[in-house]
């Protein structure tokens, strides 16, 4: 075990998972007699999800190495521009990986990718550790709320096509789209700083940030 | 089951995705959230859209050791929440409130302690925890319960009120409004709600002037009716 966890902390990211295969003998759980049809040809690095469901269903310890290798680092970057200090921050993260760990479980490929779920998990670990606030959420078994029309099912079953269109469609958004959809995802800041510092009309601000996520939700749905 | 015709709008769903809502502002976007499927679906494209960003963020390296301490909790972790809490036991009738309105203010807002306010018109504050502590955001939470046909008096808003519809439903200028529906009033809305004739309840958040909602909200009032 010790030599993986150094490995995924020195390198973070594809090496380090490939290390991990190698030592794994190539053959991932995830992949032995798996019928998901979302999951790699067995010659192909482990996906995010992949890993993630490894750890959801056989607590696998080396794929957790593997996600806290890449998410990790990302996940104090968020924090970080959240207003979490340098050292709590340090902590934040490690409480954020182990809710990972303990929720794996309830991760499903078929409604989000591996990024978006632990999106969700550091979103709330900062809403209540930083706001010390709770996250009102619905809850899905409950009997109050309005189901899904049956189409919605469908729509999910190609999440993992439209990860892949959603990132193609981030890496070309025009940079001032992207400036201020990072500024809408990792920005808490009083209106009147972000202005100053942005130095934007408010009605440019509205027409860049509209035009980014119609976009973004196009390649979503593969309306492109 | 009839779903809402009036929603929160594009820059309130995306301040609730990521995160960025005054507690009780957010428990208003998900009461309407737990009656619409549609604004559902938008939350979760958002989400996608936050995962894909937090994955292209540029690593920060995290403290050494960082993932050995991690690994040495995960014991610790499974060994605390190897029996999982039994979930509470669902009630028999569908409760009137949807979650997670229902943790905050129980299936019918009954227990909490109800005041009048004018004749036919009577209000109990939903105790929502972060109210007035995030960063000067003085956001309330209240249920608000009207007599049938009754004409509530003309207003606007200082500040920015939300309203999801319960029970019943009401009417003003901007159209019909029942179970699930959201109003968004601020300023630049001067309206006279009459209440249907059943009688009408909801949940009413006001959001004082000085922080209105997350990031985008705060700049962008007039997209909000996108």
């Amino acid at each position: 075990m010790r030599p993986i966890e150094r490995e995924a902390t020195q390198a973070p990211d594809a090496p380090t998972l490939r290390q991990v295969r190698l030592v794994r003998g190539g053959v991932f759980a995830f992949n032995a007699g798996m019928s998901d049809p979302a999951s790699p040809a067995a010659d192909a690095a482990p996906s995010m999800d992949d890993l993630l469901v490894s750890v959801g269903r056989d607590r696998d310890r080396v794929a957790f190495a593997a996600l806290f290798g890449h998410f990790a680092p990302r996940l104090k970057a968020y924090l970080r521009r959240l207003g979490a200090d340098p050292v709590g921050c340090e902590e934040l993260v490690q409480e954020a990986m182990l809710m990972v760990w303990r929720r794996a479980d309830s991760f499903d490929p078929r409604q989000a990718s591996a990024s978006t779920w632990i999106f969700t998990i550091a979103r709330n670990k900062r809403v209540d550790s930083l706001r010390r606030e709770h996250r009102p959420e619905i809850d899905p078994d409950d009997p109050a709320l309005v189901p899904d029309p049956a189409e919605a099912a469908d729509r999910m079953i190609e999440a993992a096509q439209s990860t892949a269109r959603l990132r193609d469609a981030l890496r070309t958004l025009p940079p001032e789209q992207a400036e201020l959809l990072h500024l809408a995802y990792f920005e808490d800041k009083p209106h009147s700083v972000i202005a100053v510092e942005r130095g934007l009309p408010l009605g440019t601000v509205k027409s860049r940030l509209r035009l980014a996520m119609d976009r973004l939700r196009k390649a979503l749905r593969d309306e492109q | 089951m009839t779903l809402p015709r009036h929603h929160p709008g594009e820059a309130l769903l995306l301040d609730y995705a990521s995160g960025l809502l005054a507690e009780p502002v957010a428990l208003a976007i998900a009461t309407h959230l737990a009656c619409c499927p549609a604004c559902r679906h938008a939350v979760a494209e958002m989400e996608a859209v936050g995962g894909a960003l937090l994955d292209g963020l540029e690593p920060e390296p995290v403290a050494p050791g960082s993932l050995e301490a991690v690994m040495a909790r995960l014991d610790r972790v499974d060994a605390r929440f190897a029996a999982p809490p039994a979930r509470p036991s669902r009630p028999a009738a569908t409760p009137l409130f949807p979650e997670p309105l229902r943790r905050y203010a129980g299936a019918d807002g009954r227990t909490l302690r109800w005041t009048p306010m004018v004749p036919g018109m009577s209000c109990a504050v939903v105790p929502v925890g972060g109210a007035g502590r995030s960063g000067g955001t003085a956001a309330k939470a209240r249920l608000m319960r009207m007599r049938g046909n009754l004409p509530m008096p003309r207003h606007t808003h200082a500040g920015v009120e939300i309203t999801v519809v319960l029970d019943g439903g009401f009417r003003d200028e901007l159209g019909a409004f029942a179970r699930g529906d959201l109003s968004f009033g601020d300023a630049s809305i001067d309206h006279q709600p009459v209440a249907d004739p059943e009688g009408c309840l909801c949940l009413s958040v006001t959001v004082g002037p000085l922080r209105l909602t997350g990031a985008v909200g705060r700049f962008l009032n007039p997209f909000l009716s996108f």
